[in-house]
């Protein structure tokens, strides 16, 4: 591992690593465009420059490999100079059209000058001009006069999705960015170029002109979108509600997991989130008798789930959990089911159409908690509930979440169902098939709205936090589960969704060793021998 | 100091480019003779020549081959640089048309140098029938069967962009990418076209091989001065009274170039100034020219070799108007991959179009020597630095034609 210097301070490095990421162990940012870690080295942009010992000029940190005894300087005057000088020639054919451009307050051409330009602009020529609001697919927008031509964008299709839509075009200062001729930016992960984007260049048509970057909350959260559980930040707009017709999450973000998504996620994901802002959303309890439904409260929803639960023998209630619940819903309502010896349970409810998957991030399973629900016995298939209570053996039947109409179960059969029990209970986020046909209806929080762990499917323990307050009277499903304890006589000791964690982690052998802090920002494995499997 | 021509000692006859006319006249027995010698024999004769290469950067030739690792495996590619495409100079593109076999005779000799079993020649789209004529010279080439037993050539032709002349822009046009030069390290001599270890030569520097190996190393560092052997083709443009190619020996001076070889200064018959190594050289002023043409003759004084694309102004000429044209040259060649280089060679233009058009104010020619300086050196390749030689000598050695052009200056 060599050894050397940056800005005086004697750092150690795996062999092969580049100046920048040498500099970032010492603390150290070198500023940069064209780099990305996760992609080629371009060494384009030219902004990285630091001085070396014993070498005549400035040197491109990206495409420099620390070596023994290297002595790096981030901050001398000749690289500060180069640097001011890069900034000029980055911004002498910008646009400058910070107003108007949705890049304004993450900007990395406003960030650098700021830290590193600060120069009178020189430039009374007429600027180069280039196409603008061009959409290069069905989610990202290009606007090339704020292009820096950095190539992350060409690098990010080369390389990482090889897809290879677009390339740079033409020469000097009227180069740009753009589709190859008959190409479309549609692949599964086209908005990653937005997020790698130093500029305003490439913006989201979906986030583009809704809210201003500075008014957003940032929380970090997994991606409940399929079971891969990538790392995401859910971007929150409270301070400007008027905004975007209202709608409280903003957009989602990759977060960085070496373990897990790396620097990205899928489209599919990306904008997975609009049901937490729909209009569908369930907001209060609800009954439903001979076809119309009416607002209730808790208690009376409540007190009817635990009365009949109360009422009836075990062997007649059914209960459909959700592997997009999360791991500590379905170990309350584990805990709730063996207190009253109930064991008609499943999870998986097939889909009609399989998901897609390929050998990237995207997963078939499109829930973010199936192997969590296994662990905690909801790994079996629902048809068999549903079966039961066709038969007449159910009189009690509780699903969470499932739209059955998107499952590979026929209306027929679920109707059928239905009407072989006596009472039916939704507890979910969303106005669906299922909640139309329910006798009761029990509003859930979102994933958003609440906290929690998914365990991927490689057994990947995650957190996700809470980004906002749930809508109307939801809740989180651990809850309502608990309050239903509470009046079956069980004093719930949990009251915040880690104490049931910490009850999950001395129950299920798999979670064994595992707590909030632990899991951190990126998660942590079950232990070794649940993962093995 | 005229000299003896070796490069274009058949340029008179008719059939020069004839297999049958270079064989006539010693053509491939340097190549017999290198058969015979080791790798390692050919490579240190022509360190020994002092053979510096005559594309424009002026590397020693033996040293460039040398660098290709010893131990490795796989193949080794030998390119030629004939994208020629230096305003100013026009040399290799007689090479290619008049004495084609030659070229063949140098690549055969370097490829066993740096054992290689393939070479490419990179022929700048443009020259259509140097294209003809170096093609149909290596099908005679093969059927003599000096080619195609150890050495096979493809002639691959460019598509007209100046930066692909740069060394590793070539290689990335070879390749079918887009022409951009390819960050250095790793160098081509390690990592080249198509990954693999890779010499680039220009069409002149290796047209000089067979008669190094044929009469010696010696022979050919007598022929010049103390650090670069040989003689070279110098293209003078301009005006001149015979603007034509010249071969001379290294050692001659600008003034003999002019005077005794082009015959003198046409125009008003006064000599304003001079490119002496292609239009990304520094200009020399009239009384600048009792200089050498060697590289480091030229070095010494704050130009360059180059190319050896000597362009002649007679006092007749506008400076500003020439850095203009220089710039927008450079304005649109510049590949755009360096930020540095895109955007400041298309703003000097503007700001040197301007002052021609009587439109500049006074700070345009301090920006532009800012800018130009402040640029240099921070980009991929050496075209900003080409560009940067204008720039600053046109402006600095005649800033007051410029201010006299600038309306309150």
């Amino acid at each position: 591992m060599p050894k050397l210097t940056v800005n005086g301070k004697d750092v150690e490095v795996p062999a092969g690593t580049n100046l920048i990421e040498a500099a970032r162990v010492a603390g150290v940012e070198v500023p940069h465009y064209c780099y990305h870690a996760g992609l080629s080295i371009a060494g384009q942009c030219r902004l990285c420059m630091v001085d070396i010992e014993k070498t005549p000029r400035p040197t491109i940190a990206c495409n420099t490999v620390a070596t023994d005894g290297m002595v790096v300087q981030t901050e001398t005057d000749r690289v500060r100079e180069t640097r001011k000088s890069i900034m000029e020639f980055h911004l002498i054919n910008h646009p400058l059209d910070c107003p108007v451009c949705d890049q304004a307050g993450e900007c990395w051409l406003q960030i650098y000058y700021m830290q590193h330009g600060l120069y009178d602009p020189r430039m009374k020529d007429e600027k180069v001009h280039k196409p603008k609001a061009v959409p290069l697919g069905p989610h990202v927008i290009l606007d090339a006069e704020r292009c820096i031509l950095c190539s992350r964008c060409v690098r990010f299709c080369d390389e990482i999705t090889h897809t290879g839509e677009l390339g740079i075009f033409e020469r000097g200062d009227h180069s740009e960015i753009g589709l190859f001729p008959g190409r479309e930016l549609d692949n599964k992960y086209s908005a990653n170029v937005v997020d790698i984007c130093p500029v305003g260049a490439l913006t989201d048509r979906d986030f583009r002109f809704q809210v201003r970057v500075w008014y957003l909350d940032t929380t970090k959260s997994i991606c409940p979108g399929c079971a891969r559980g990538c790392n995401i930040e859910v971007h929150v707009n409270r301070r400007r509600p008027h905004h975007a017709e209202g709608r409280r999450v903003a957009r989602l973000k990759p977060r960085y997991n070496p373990e897990v998504n790396k620097w990205w996620i899928c489209d599919a994901g990306r904008y997975g989130f609009g049901f937490v802002d729909a209009a569908e959303r369930l907001l209060a309890p609800a009954s439903r008798h001979g076809g119309s439904s009416t607002d209730s409260t808790w208690d009376q929803a409540i007190g009817a789930v635990a009365g009949a639960l109360r009422r009836l023998p075990p062997e007649q209630v059914g209960v459909i959990a959700s592997p997009k619940m999360s791991n500590e819903d379905l170990f309350a309502l584990r805990r709730l089911l063996d207190l009253r010896g109930i064991r008609q349970a499943a999870g998986q409810v097939p889909p009609r159409v399989p998901g897609d998957e390929d050998n990237f991030l995207i997963r078939a399973d499109k829930n973010p908690n199936s192997r969590g629900a296994e662990l905690m016995g909801f790994g079996g298939d629902a048809r068999a509930v549903l079966e039961a209570a066709r038969a007449r053996q159910i009189k009690l039947l509780w699903i969470f979440g499932h739209d059955l109409l998107a499952s590979a179960v026929s209306e027929r059969e679920m109707l059928d169902a239905f009407r072989a029990v006596e009472t039916v209970i939704f507890t979910g986020s969303n106005a669906n098939w299922t909640s139309a046909h329910s006798h009761w209806v029990l509003p859930a929080a979102a994933w958003v709205e609440r906290e929690g762990t998914y365990t991927n499917f490689e057994g990947r323990v995650q957190r996700f936090r809470t980004a906002t307050e749930p809508l109307g009277q939801a809740l989180a499903e651990w809850e309502i589960v608990g309050r239903v304890m509470a009046l079956l006589g069980e004093t719930p000791s949990a009251t915040r969704a880690e104490h049931w964690f910490r009850q999950l982690v001395e129950a299920v052998p798999a979670f064994a060793g595992l707590s909030y802090q632990l899991l951190g920002d990126t998660g942590h494995p079950l232990t070794a021998a649940a993962v093995a499997r | 100091m005229s000299g003896e021509a070796i490069l274009m000692r058949n340029f008179g006859r008719s059939d020069s480019h004839t297999i049958r006319a270079y064989v006539e006249t010693g053509g491939y027995q340097g190549w017999a003779k290198a058969r015979s010698m080791e790798p390692t024999a050919i490579v240190d004769e022509v360190k020994r020549a002092n053979l510096r290469g005559l594309g424009g950067a002026g590397f020693p030739t033996g040293t460039k081959w040398s660098f290709i690792p010893k131990n490795h495996t796989g193949p080794v590619y030998l390119v030629i640089n004939a994208d020629e495409g230096e305003p100013g100079t026009f040399k290799d593109r007689y090479l290619l048309e008049r004495d084609p076999h030659a070229l063949i005779e140098g690549m055969l000799i370097a490829a066993r140098a740096i054992n290689s079993a393939k070479g490419f020649v990179y022929i700048r789209g443009e020259y259509v029938e140097p294209w003809r004529r170096f093609s149909t010279a290596v099908r005679e080439a093969y059927e003599a069967g000096h080619l195609g037993k150890g050495l096979d050539i493809v002639v691959h032709r460019g598509a007209g962009a100046y930066i692909c002349g740069e060394e590793t822009g070539l290689i990335s046009s070879l390749e079918g990418k887009k022409g951009w030069p390819k960050l250095k390290p790793p160098f081509p001599a390690i990592k080249g076209a198509f990954g693999a270890p890779t010499i680039v030569n220009n069409v002149e520097t290796l047209s000089h091989v067979p008669h190094i190996i044929n009469r010696g190393a010696a022979w050919f560092a007598g022929l010049g001065t103390k650090s670069q052997g040989g003689t070279r083709m110098y293209s003078v443009s301009g005006r001149v009274v015979r603007p034509a190619v010249y071969e001379a020996p290294v050692g001659i001076t600008l003034r003999q170039l002019i005077y005794d070889r082009a015959g003198g200064v046409t125009g008003n018959g006064r000599l304003k100034a001079v490119v002496p190594g292609g239009s990304s050289a520094a200009i020399l002023t009239a009384d600048e020219i009792d200089v050498t043409m060697d590289v480091d003759g030229l070095k010494n004084a704050g130009t360059m070799a180059g190319s050896a694309g000597v362009i002649v102004m007679d006092e007749t000429v506008s400076i500003p108007e020439a850095l203009m044209v220089v710039a927008r040259f450079y304005a649109h060649e510049s590949c755009g991959q360096c930020t540095p280089c895109r955007e400041s060679t298309g703003w000097i233009y503007k700001m040197t179009r301007r002052i021609v058009e009587g439109r500049g104010q006074k700070d345009d020619l301090d920006t532009i020597l800012d800018v130009a300086k402040r640029g240099a050196g921070t980009t991929i390749c050496a075209f900003y630095d080409g560009a940067v030689g204008p720039y600053i000598s046109y402006i600095e050695k005649f800033r007051a034609e410029f201010e006299g052009l600038i309306p309150h200056a």
